[in-house]
């Protein structure tokens, strides 16, 4: 088991946000965590990775118990995060932001070089010194997944990639994460978009105003309708 | 004939070349329940803050209560008659409960700049009964600080209240709130709307309380406004529908593409 | 010509160290966000260690060397202190964060005395550098020149730094984004710690330069660190070409204001610094900030007034006060008047500081002006007593209205910084335009009439102005103007939505705290029968946030309780050492970080925590009988 979250609960201030979420990611696996806006996913990731400061819960990667550690330490042990709002460093270049995420080679996870990700995400090879406030919506997504691979880690927590951006772009989006599956990356995405969910996981988690109320494989999934209509239609 | 409180017409704004808004157009009658929902990014908080005051239009008209606000402070907007609650609760949290709408009381009577009064005889029993309207009556001495957050929304609303408003504009009103308080909250307030023949405007992501408590229903996406209607005629938008589901979306940019080359 | 030539040289010489201390000041701030008063303490430092340095090494390599080990070894006391201190303190409200790294200043100034002692030291002429350079009748000296290409030069090393190198891509990406850089792995306490390494050196590089030109002395670090302020707040905090073009800027218009104004030059550059508030809030070169944290914030019990058991107590201690003429001797009474006008001091900075949530860092400017009114009604128009003491203020009330007008445009930390400078320019006036306000011989023999003139008439004078000025001020916290600033206080997004007009509202409380400051002041000067720059220093000004922050910045009238206990032990302090401000900065820094709600409040919590342990077990019940449904 790559990652094992039991009994997850989050906290904004007063207000209680996420309740006993568990979850596990198998080795090279793509998992989707699917809901509408709001239902906690990003959250979820916050949590996971420590940036949520009030929280309780079991989170084990990799076989240890993370859930003390804090963030910088939960991210160089090989846990990377892509954050839904983006966050690139507007005033560095593409290769300075490159470099803000490198880390060293690990044993137990594919190592990335620039060269390699600019293979994998060529649009960003074009464009290695530009600042990133002076990208469009699709590249700053590429490069900040690019930035997270950087620290070559074996597990990424993806927030949401395909959100706001056009046809073109989310279909680069699925070409890349499938890629980082081929090469052994586990991977966590959060999704509010079934279709696009469908064509990257092998399995899928549906989470609605903080609880996890559905866990199954994608083929599960489609066989109750009735699920899907519940929780993510309108 | 209800009379129009607000209206917009093709108001947009761009930041750096990303179109938030654009040309959104839009009434709102007295009375009446107005949602307005769509996916993140799609220009609703953008298109909320411009007619709040705290955002400028880059073009587009706004008339609040007949009176053309673009360019007013929030705080001039608010003496036209607008009752305002905000995403994360925006209270008082060194004041009590009933301080809280107090204050509020205080700055609608004009009396902020006086120097000598006791707050605490002004309006008291005005803001027991705001107080009460929201249930939190019994909450009145507390400190405000100590509230549980679903207690916390609707205090707000008793302060958004406090200047007799003729619409209120509500940014996700139930968002962080346990699911049953959230639909208390929305009953609660679409009672007092109905009532007091206030409109309400409200942002929202969770469909239950839009397709329960909203009139209509404005979608946006990508800063347009994409469809417009009842909850019913929303709910079978096929465009809509797409959003929110992302059915085919992928298949058919490949196929368009496709057929381009 | 030649002459305003080499006038602008000695600008661009004198830009030099402002530069270096002004760059580290807002490189440490951009990334760990702490706007670091000790830094003209780190600069002074500087300064001594290469004197001693210098002396002891000869040769050029000698006096190099000694420059800059004597940088170096001053950033590793700024390690020391980043490790032990500031790692405790990065998350606390910027006032404490403000008052430790003051704190220290205090502690340094005591430090260097008892090391080099009280004197000015004259350092070595720079090997290389000894002569002056003939320019069309004019000397330049020719360290000057090594000056002007140094700025430069370290610009570009400073330049390559943050973009050639690893760490400085870091820095670069945790200024814009510290916990983004976190996700992504990288330890941010060795950064920190870095960082302030490097904001320390420069700062420390600043001071070892100037030895050749400057005298060395225990008082360089609060006029380097006001000029560093004025600098960071034209540039812009964070940037470092902003902080290389106002350096430049100020010195020069320092250069040439002295040949416009020449006896209030500093005038020149604070009505440059008022233009750029006005044209661009964030400086020159930097970004509007993120809305500043809350000064308050540690406790959330809402004020209330008095009860009336309460209201007895504080008449029985108010009668109780009044009967000391009764069995106490001269002296102790004329302690009691000046404890009594240190409360209404206190109080003053507290309604702004407390109730306003804006923390003053030059609030002795209107104590100062009050008491200088005075002087002037007393003394130059021979106005009787009674008169001066009620216009006297006004001169404060003015002043307040001027500056408040610009404060309160900014928050927090710019607050702190803009509130610190304005009150640099009074002093500045009071010290340099001498026809007017005597300079540093003050203003003499501004006493009392003779119904006041006793010890024990003059302190039931002071104590009952005391008591009415506490009252009214009370009574003004919980009209509805009170709540109205308050408000301001809490949520800006709340109460801009309720329709409250939150800069007129902080100028009105800016204003009303001015002139109860200088009320204080009016007193002040007849208790000591002077005048002079002492009652707008900073040290004052100081004095006035520790009584606030002693007595508990977020109770009602803590400030009270916090100004008779600092300013008795203070007046007890300085009869018994010499090292007064090594024990009041250890004082600061130590309840800051271990006491910070102060006196009044820690025994309000101690109280409250009481009172809601039986509330709390029947709230428990309820919650899970919730939660079991």
């Amino acid at each position: 088991m790559k990652l094992q979250v039991a009994d997850l609960n989050s906290f904004y201030g007063p207000a209680h946000i996420l309740f006993d979420i568990a979850l596990e990611v198998g080795e090279g696996e793509v998992v989707a965590l699917l809901g509408r806006n709001g239902a906690g996913k990003s959250t979820t990731f916050r949590s996971i990775v420590g940036l949520v400061e009030s929280r309780s819960g079991r989170i084990v990667f990799e076989g240890k118990d993370v859930s003390r550690e804090p963030t910088h330490a939960i991210v160089r042990g090989g846990l990377g995060y892509v954050p839904e709002e983006r966050r690139i460093f507007t005033d560095l270049t593409v290769e300075e932001n490159l470099e803000v995420g490198r880390q060293p080679k690990r044993p137990n996870a594919p190592h990335w070089t620039r060269e390699k990700l600019f293979t994998l995400f060529p649009n960003l090879g074009e464009m290695r010194n530009r600042p990133g406030g002076r990208m469009s919506g699709g590249e700053q997504q590429m490069l900040t997944i690019a930035r997270t691979l950087m620290g070559n880690p074996s597990l990424v927590l993806l927030d949401e990639p395909s959100e706001g951006l056009s046809p073109k772009i989310v279909e680069q989006m699925v070409d890349a994460i499938l890629a980082m599956k081929k090469e052994g990356v586990s991977i966590v995405v959060s999704e509010q978009n079934l279709h696009f969910a469908r064509l990257i996981s092998d399995r899928a988690y549906i989470i609605e105003r903080g609880k996890i109320c559905f866990g199954g494989t994608m083929a599960e999934l489609d066989a109750r309708p009735d699920i899907r209509d519940a929780h993510l239609s309108l | 004939m209800v009379p129009t409180l607000l209206s917009v017409e093709a108001l947009s704004k761009s930041y750096g070349g990303v179109h938030a808004v654009r040309s959104v157009s839009f009434e709102l009658r007295a009375g009446e329940i107005l949602a307005l929902i769509g996916p993140n990014g799609a220009g609703k908080s953008t298109c909320f803050d411009m007619l709040n005051g705290q955002n400028m239009p880059d073009s587009g008209r706004i008339h609040l209560l007949g009176e053309d606000t673009v360019g007013r402070k929030p705080r001039a907007i608010w003496r036209l008659g607008v009752g305002r609650t905000f995403q994360i609760t925006a209270t008082f949290p060194t004041m009590t409960v009933r301080e809280n709408v107090q204050v509020a009381l205080v700055s609608y009577g004009r009396q902020l700049f006086n120097l000598w009064g006791s707050t605490a005889a002004y309006a008291r029993d005005e803001a027991g009964r705001l107080l009460d309207l929201v249930g939190m009556g019994a909450y009145a001495e507390r400190p405000c600080g100590e509230l549980a957050y679903g207690d916390l929304k609707r205090l707000e609303l008793a302060i958004a209240l406090a200047n007799q408003p003729r619409l209120l504009l509500m940014d996700e009103p139930t968002a962080g709130m346990a699911p049953r308080e959230r639909i208390d909250l929305m009953r609660l307030t679409a009672s007092i709307a109905r009532e007091q023949a206030i409109g309400v405007l409200f942002t929202e992501h969770d469909m239950d309380v839009v397709f329960e408590h909203a009139d209509r229903i404005l979608v946006l996406n990508r800063g347009s406004l994409i469809a417009e209607g009842s909850p019913e005629e929303v709910r079978g938008n096929p465009q809509v529908r797409a959003i929110y589901l992302g059915e085919g979306l992928v298949y058919d940019a490949r196929h368009r593409e496709g057929a381009g080359a | 010509m030649a002459f305003y030539f080499v006038q602008f040289l000695t600008g661009l010489a004198s830009a030099a160290s402002l530069f270096l201390v002004a760059s580290g000041l807002s490189i440490i701030f951009g990334v760990t966000r702490i706007v670091n008063f000790a830094h003209g303490a780190f600069y002074m430092l500087g300064a001594y260690v290469a004197f001693t340095l210098t002396e002891r090494f000869s040769g050029a390599l000698g006096f190099w060397g000694g420059i800059v080990v004597a940088a170096l070894i001053v950033a590793i006391i700024g390690v020391l202190v980043e490790m032990v201190l500031l790692r405790r303190i990065y998350h606390a409200p910027e006032l404490f964060q403000l008052l430790a790294t003051f704190g220290l200043t205090l502690m340094v100034q005591d430090i260097v005395v008892m090391i080099w002692g009280p004197d000015d030291l004259l350092g070595r002429r720079a090997p290389g550098f000894k002569g002056a350079v003939d320019f069309f009748g004019q000397n330049i000296p020719s360290y000057d020149l090594f000056l002007i290409a140094l700025s430069p030069i370290v610009l570009g090393i400073l330049w390559l730094l943050f973009q050639r190198t690893r760490w400085g891509v870091l820095v670069r990406a945790a200024t814009q984004d510290r916990d983004m850089v976190a996700a992504l792995g990288v330890n941010q306490k060795w950064l920190f710690t870095s960082v302030f390494a490097l904001g320390v050196f420069l700062a420390a590089l600043g001071g070892a330069l100037q030895i050749p030109r400057d005298a060395v002395h225990h008082a360089l670090d609060l006029r380097i660190i006001v000029e560093v302020f004025v600098v960071v707040v034209i540039g812009g905090l964070g940037s470092i070409i902003g902080a290389f073009v106002a350096a430049v800027l100020v010195s020069e218009l320092n250069a040439f204001g002295i040949l416009i104004f020449p006896k209030i030059s500093i005038i020149l550059v604070f009505l440059v610094m008022a233009v750029v508030l006005i044209v661009r809030p964030w400086g020159l070169f930097g970004k509007p900030e993120a809305a500043a944290r809350r000064t308050p914030g540690l406790t959330v019990t809402p004020w209330r007034p008095l009860t009336s058991g309460e209201r007895l107590m504080s008449l029985g201690a108010l009668v109780l006060a009044a009967m000391m003429p009764l069995f106490a001797g001269n002296y102790a009474l004329t302690v009691g008047s000046e404890i009594a006008i240190f409360v209404i001091f206190a109080a003053s900075l507290h309604f702004l500081m407390s109730v306003g949530g804006l923390a003053s860092f030059g609030h002795a400017a209107y104590f100062g002006l009050g008491a200088y009114g005075v002087a002037f009604l007393a003394k130059a128009a021979g106005l009787p007593m009674i008169a001066s003491l009620l216009l006297g203020p006004v001169l404060g009330l003015l002043g307040a209205a001027v500056f408040g007008f610009f404060a309160v445009q900014l928050s927090g930390v710019y607050f702190a910084m803009l509130t610190l400078a304005f009150a640099q320019i009074v002093w500045s006036i009071a010290f340099q335009w001498v026809e007017v306000t005597g300079g540093d011989n003050g203003i003499l023999g501004v006493w009392p009439e003779r119904w006041a003139a006793s010890p024990a008439n003059f302190y039931w004078l002071s104590l009952g102005i005391t008591a009415l000025v506490v009252t009214v001020l009370r009574v003004m916290v919980f009209s509805p103007f009170g709540f109205a600033l308050r408000a301001t206080r809490d949520s800006p997004l709340r109460s801009e939505a309720i329709g409250i007009n939150g800069k007129r509202v902080q100028w009105t409380a800016f204003v009303i705290s001015g002139t109860v400051a200088g009320i204080g002041g009016a007193l002040f000067a007849y208790l000591k029968g002077s005048v002079f720059p002492d009652s707008v220093g900073i040290s004052l000004s100081v004095d006035a946030l520790v009584m606030v922050l002693l007595g508990g910045v977020e109770t009602v009238s803590g400030a009270v309780i916090g100004a008779i206990v600092f300013k008795a032990a203070n007046i007890w302090l300085v009869s018994q050492t010499d090292l007064s401000k090594l024990v009041l900065g250890g004082f600061i820094v130590l309840m800051v970080v271990a006491f910070p709600k102060g006196i009044v409040g820690t025994l309000e919590t101690i109280r409250n925590r009481r009172r809601s342990a039986e509330a709390k077990k029947s709230a428990l019940v309820t919650s899970r009988i919730e939660a079991a449904e």
